[in-house]
């Protein structure tokens, strides 16, 4: 214990954190085996960890870079459906589930990394409001193209089609992506340790970037980007970086989603699903890791218990409140002094009013 | 080619309805220097409003309007004051982020106060004002008196910000809040009344949009909200000529690129547009380079 | 505009040969700019702006305000184009450089109004200076190969000397933006000095420090050309730091250099008391 308290703040803060996380799983897991867990949490325990990957990838995007995402469920979407037909397409090649979701994760990253890249082009070039309508583009046309995608399986291998459901398959062929229909009968694969070992890397990655060389730069063009240019950090490069990472995260996340899900749809994805991540990031506190992991948490699980179910249809009036409290507390000059006068007043209560 | 006529015409006046919107996003953006996202769902109160005048209380369609404009004025004052104004001196992304809160606060209270079933607005502009070329091409009434009520809203705005004293205040708040306040211009009530402006205008638009397309729900408003902003972006934010050139753009682009490409692409068309102005004159087609003080 | 019709300012001959220290005369200069200029519209911001550096001298860029010194620094950095004229750092031409390549090249700068990285850590603001000094890349960074703990190791280390010209290795872990505004100066200096500079360009940094501060700067401000073997070009109001420690002084008024020289002559020379203190009643 005496260890803990003489670590660096911000290292203690990343143990703790990886700490919860494990905590939180050792408990949840023997109670999903046993089956003690309600239903609806037993069926929420995947997506809760898709969501926490999500929060924490947007997170890199907003807290640690500094820059306003709203098409972040675009890239869980083309995560969600690449991982999907590819775990639908490679399900007699690897038969052994685990691997195949592992696969069907990687790839999921692979494409939404490739297609944050490519968005990050136009990116790159922006600031602040029009970089972050421009995402929002983005993320209408992700919806608008899955939306038009047809892909089949035959034994050639995988066949697409845009606009046109007709899709030419061999013998033995079948459909796995039917356009605005999406992705029914998926094989649900998907486990709670999976979604465990996803943010555990998630973590990793974050806070490991966050503590080199690559990351310093990232939070150097979030607090200024001329002082960073003037010490020669190369502003494309580093904001690229973080979109694609972020972007990628947010794939493997959609991959898991998908594969714990039934059926998936485009419209899912849409700006909505965007904005309730973007919740959970301001909610939790940008940069704030933890922050986002239990905002995430609690905010999949909560609408879903028995008793909030009920108030189902305040949620998103709740969470647009939560939203602009949230930015006035913390911005707002009058506010942020009334909550910085609560919190010294118990500060000086503690220190016996010195100075 | 009559096609291809009266797709031009559609284009104008589904314009036109942008354009309004448009200049409520280009005033608010030139004075406040904000994005607010919510615009949009102003249209789709002045809408409900319109539409329950008109449908629940049978009040002539053009009470339904002015009331629709009262309403959505006190309403852009409100927002301004309780969301906004704490939040002046805050990094935009704090106020982009409250504007997206503002914009779902008001859709999900629609949903709530009203229900998230269709409500279909009253037809109160029908019937053909022209019929050309042997009444191959004809032109709807909507049509025209969304172009007749673009351009003069245009005309006076142009006249309002440029000879009287309110409108001079602005153009002086949105070069130079600072020395604005300090020739006694009183900057809080100058920023209320832009939006009071932005939000009457997008109230008459809402209604102008209901009247083409007359499916109300309590989304209506976000995507012509986020399509003029792609209009007011593409004609140069914070221009009034901007946001008329662009509106009649980006409708002609919406219904040219729906009926030649791709219904169902047609909105990732627009926002292909967008992107792509972002990219090439990220200051518009009227807008102004700013250059940023090191 | 009404400022290019402007009288032009009475010029006093422009010394031909740049003050160089008698340690550098026998180099090149490390900075040369020849007849360089910006206009912003139809404004001329600076204009036929001739000036060198000598390897290891300490100049310093005086003028009234509004005179266009700043935008001297925004052109040697780039942040600005100059719209005329060419900057030769150490004899290479940084026309088609941006910001980050003409640092990369050696010219590293502060800021008049403080830029730091001000919800970092002290260390981590300087590492940043270091950040083309680190060699290690992404991959390392994210798995932790041994690269990273020795190109960190390496770093701190560095930072940690950096910071110690002025004695501020224990606020190492304090955040930037929490610091007192003299040592936000000082910490600016020190990240601009961790890029490995030839040149270093300093926008006012003695402003808002009282006496005995400036005293101290100007010695640490010496102490780094010693160290480094560095050039330093300085923006700088208070006179007693000016005339203390610069070599060679050069006037800017309305964008045009009115004079230049040691700064025995420069206080002497007529222009510039005309631009300080303005024109004298005939008689």
């Amino acid at each position: 214990m005496k260890k803990l308290r003489n670590m660096n703040p911000a290292v203690r803060t990343n143990f703790l954190t990886y700490a919860a996380v494990l905590l939180a799983f050792a408990i949840l897991q023997p109670m999903s085996m046993a089956g003690k867990l309600s239903p609806t949490l037993q069926g929420q325990l995947v997506p809760v960890c898709a969501y926490v990957v999500m929060a924490l990838s947007l997170n890199l995007t907003v807290g640690v870079l500094g820059e306003l995402s709203l098409g972040h469920a675009g890239f869980m979407s083309v995560g969600a459906f690449s991982g999907a037909v590819a775990a639908s397409a490679l399900q007699n090649a690897i038969p052994s589930a685990w691997l195949r979701l592992t696969v069907a994760m990687l790839i999921g990253a692979l494409f939404a990394g490739m297609v944050g890249t490519l968005i990050s082009v136009p990116v790159l070039r922006l600031n602040g409001d029009y970089l972050a309508i421009v995402t929002l583009a983005f993320g209408q046309i992700i919806k608008s193209i899955v939306e038009n995608l047809y892909v089949g399986v035959d034994g050639k291998g995988l066949h697409m089609s845009f606009l046109q459901p007709t899709v030419k398959l061999g013998e033995g062929g079948r459909m796995i992506l039917n356009g605005p229909m999406g992705i029914p009968n998926i094989s649900k694969i998907s486990t709670f340790l999976a979604g465990f070992v996803l943010i555990m890397v998630t973590l990793a990655v974050i806070f490991n970037l966050v503590n080199s060389r690559s990351g310093r730069a990232i939070m150097a063009l979030r607090d200024n980007r001329i002082a960073a240019e003037s010490v020669g950090i190369n502003v494309t490069k580093y904001k690229m970086m973080a979109f694609v990472i972020s972007a990628a995260l947010a794939g493997a996340a959609g991959a898991l989603f998908a594969l714990g899900q039934n059926t998936i749809v485009a419209s899912k994805f849409d700006f909505n699903t965007s904005i309730l991540i973007l919740v959970y990031v301001v909610l939790g506190g940008q940069g704030k890791m933890w922050g986002s992991i239990l905002a995430a948490s609690f905010l999949t699980i909560l609408p879903e218990t028995a008793m909030m179910r009920d108030l189902r249809d305040y949620r998103m009036l709740a969470y647009a409140i939560v939203l602009i409290l949230v930015m006035l507390a913390t911005n707002s000059p009058v506010l942020k002094n009334f909550f910085g006068k609560l919190l010294r007043g118990k500060d000086e209560a503690k220190k016996g009013g010195v100075k | 080619m009559v096609i291809f006529l009266s797709r031009l015409i559609n284009g104008i006046s589904l314009g036109s309805v942008y354009a309004i919107i448009a200049l409520g996003y280009t005033m608010v953006y030139g004075i406040a220097k904000m994005l607010n996202f919510a615009h949009g769902d102003v249209i789709m109160v002045g809408a409900y409003v319109c539409f329950f005048a008109v449908a629940n209380y049978s009040l002539p369609p053009l009470v339904g309007v002015l009331l629709a404009m009262v309403v959505c004025t006190v309403l852009g004052i409100v927002i301004e004051r309780l969301a906004y104004k704490p939040l002046r001196q805050a990094p935009s992304l704090a106020v982009l982020i409250t504007a997206i809160g503002v914009s779902y606060f008001l859709q999900n209270g629609a949903q709530l106060l009203w229900g998230s079933n269709n409500k279909m607005f009253p037809v109160f502009l029908n019937g053909d004002a022209l019929s050309l070329m042997d009444g191959e091409l004809r032109v709807s009434v909507a049509t025209v008196v969304n172009v007749v009520a673009c351009v003069a809203i245009m005309l006076v705005l142009s006249w309002f910000t440029g000879k009287t004293k309110m409108g001079k205040a602005m153009r002086a708040c949105s070069e130079d809040k600072g020395a604005a306040q300090l020739m006694g211009i009183n900057v809080d009530t100058t920023i209320s009344m832009t939006f009071a402006i932005g939000s009457a205008l997008a109230a008459v638009a809402g209604v102008l949009y209901m009247s083409s397309y007359p499916i109300l729900v309590p989304t209506t408003g976000s995507m012509p909200g986020i399509k003029a902003f792609t209009a007011a972006v593409f004609g140069g934010i914070g221009s009034i000529p901007g946001a008329l050139l662009g509106g009649l753009l980006l409708g002609v682009i919406e219904i040219f690129a729906g009926g030649y490409i791709s219904t169902q692409l047609q909105n990732a068309i627009v926002f292909a547009v967008l992107i792509v102005v972002l990219l090439v004159k990220p200051s518009g087609l009227l807008g102004k380079q700013i250059r940023e003080k090191v | 505009m009404a400022m290019s019709k402007r009288e032009p300012t009475k010029l006093v001959p422009v010394p031909s040969t740049n003050i160089i220290p008698e340690r550098d005369v026998d180099k090149s200069p490390i900075l040369e700019c020849r007849h360089l200029g910006i206009d912003f519209g139809g404004l001329t911001a600076v204009n036929e702006f001739n000036m060198a550096i000598g390897r290891t001298e300490i100049a310093g860029l005086i003028g009234p305000n509004g005179a266009g010194k700043t935008t001297v620094f925004n052109l040697l950095t780039k942040v600005y184009q100059p719209t005329r004229g060419t900057i030769l750092l150490d004899g290479v031409d940084t026309h088609s450089m941006s910001t980050v390549q003409v640092n990369k090249a050696g010219i590293a700068r502060t800021f008049q109004n403080i830029r730091l990285f001000s919800n970092l850590s002290v260390e981590d603001n300087v590492k940043l200076g270091l950040h083309n000094h680190i060699d290690y890349g992404l991959w390392q960074g994210l798995f932790r190969l041994p690269g990273y703990w020795k190109g960190e190791k390496v770093a701190h280390d560095r930072a940690m000397e950096l910071l110690s010209i002025f004695d501020m290795e224990d606020l190492a872990d304090a955040k930037a933006g929490s610091l007192p505004y003299g040592a936000q100066r000082r910490l600016e200096i020190v990240r601009a000095l961790a890029t490995n500079p030839s040149l270093l360009l300093l926008d006012e940094p003695a402003a808002g420090m009282n006496p005995s501060e400036t005293a101290e700067l100007m010695e640490n401000i010496v102490k780094i050309r010693d160290t480094f073997q560095i050039a330093v070009l300085l923006i700088e109001h208070d006179m007693s730091l000016v005339m203390g420690i610069c070599e060679g002084i050069c006037v800017l008024n309305f964008g045009q250099i009115i004079a230049k020289g040691t700064p025995d002559e420069i206080q002497a020379n007529p222009a510039v008391i005309e631009a300080y203190l303005g024109k004298q009643k005939e008689g």
